[in-house]
């Protein structure tokens, strides 16, 4: 709510809609302490402001006091009808089963090291080099590492993995929400 | 029947394996969800279809509810959801606050709501009948706050908003009211 209360208004300002929202925002009890105050002048010294006050004040009131719609007589035994042919179903929560999560996990990090085996496997660790590095890089093949169609196939289940990560992460935003309901 | 217990005493009842003491919270809560359910409807018949749908769902779904919010917060959310979709169905006009056509559905019943004020010339039917003339929007966030006994916060979960669009809207909706009552009962008005 963008209502400004460190100036008090002169109350000109006519019956305008921020009038009416500040006014509504006192009526509901959801304005802060300085704004109470500040419309309680405004109320005390500004006709207009008081004139509409009273106007909504009434419609509060009429809202207040308006009654619920009954449905039938019937409705509750109609409901209870239904229900005795139902069974109450199980919590959310069980319906994950986390074995499966945990077996999709360890395919895929089992896959993920399978594939740094072989790519490590591909570099020729037996050529001599004068740097004290075990490896020398620079004679590193790497297009036999990233040019094939298993480094293709790794980088799409990367991915889809990272897909599934995101799905995850939503789903337990998703959950979290529920709860919080 | 659970008259007498509070809804989580109710609810830790009917999880236990006792399905008569839902009857307890249907009992309570029938007439805040058939009116909620009205508001999107505008058909009595289909209000309380899509009532006791919400009962039946919320029945299914109560393994769901932990405490963590009122129950009734937690059964106005299956209300919000059940009414979506009962209006995509009938695809009725949901959520454009601005659609003139919302505007002509809802005075089309203005002579129909006007006979009834004649039987029930009184405040609270005119109250209700102008609540029936808005859009479902409106008409929802105006239940949910004067009848539903929801605050701005749990209102703003049911409809899934943050607190301050749910000020904006319900402000929307009474200036949107004011304007019915002034339009369509200007005479009953004075008469009160």
């Amino acid at each position: 709510m963008n209502t400004n209360y460190t100036n008090i208004p002169s109350g000109d300002e006519g019956l305008n809609g921020d009038m009416e929202e500040r006014l509504w925002n006192y009526i509901d009890g959801s304005c802060d302490a300085g704004e109470k105050s500040v419309i309680d002048k405004l109320l005390e010294n500004k006709a207009a402001w008081k004139l509409k006050y009273h106007e909504l004040l009434e419609i509060n009131e009429m809202l207040q006091s308006s009654g619920l719609e009954e449905p039938s007589l019937r409705f509750t035994k109609n409901v209870m009808e239904e229900i005795a042919k139902l069974h109450i179903a199980p919590a959310t929560k069980t319906y994950i089963n986390k074995k499966i999560i945990w077996g999709i996990a360890i395919f895929f990090i089992t896959l993920i090291i399978g594939f740094m085996i072989y790519g490590f496997g591909q570099i020729d660790w037996t050529a001599t080099s004068d740097s004290k590095l075990p490896v020398d890089f620079s004679k590193v093949d790497y297009s036999k590492i990233f040019n094939n169609t298993y480094v293709n196939a790794f980088m799409m289940i990367n991915v889809v993995l990272g897909l599934f990560l995101l799905d995850r992460y939503f789903a337990n935003k998703r959950k979290k929400f529920r709860e919080d309901t | 029947m659970s008259t007498g217990l509070n809804d989580n005493e109710i609810i830790s009842k009917v999880l236990s394996g006792d399905k008569q003491a839902y009857a307890g919270l249907v009992n309570r809560y029938q007439n805040y969800v058939f009116t909620l359910a009205l508001r999107f409807t505008k058909n009595r018949e289909d209000a309380e279809e899509v009532a006791q749908d919400i009962f039946i769902k919320a029945y299914r779904s109560l393994a769901d509810f932990r405490g963590a919010s009122k129950f009734s917060t937690w059964l106005y959310t299956i209300v919000n959801n059940t009414c979506i979709t009962f209006l995509r169905k009938k695809k009725l006009p949901m959520d454009s606050l601005d659609r003139e056509g919302v505007f002509e559905a809802a005075d089309s019943q203005e002579s129909a709501l006007r006979a009834n004020l004649v039987e029930q010339k009184s405040r609270v039917a005119m109250v209700n009948n102008a609540i029936n003339l808005l859009n479902p929007d409106d008409a929802e966030v105006i239940t949910l706050f004067y009848k539903s006994e929801q605050s701005l916060e749990e209102i703003a979960r049911i409809l899934g908003l943050e607190t301050n669009a749910v000020k904006v809207r319900l402000h929307r909706a009474r200036t949107r009211l004011k304007e019915k009552m002034q339009h369509h009962f200007s005479e009953e008005v004075k008469d009160l």
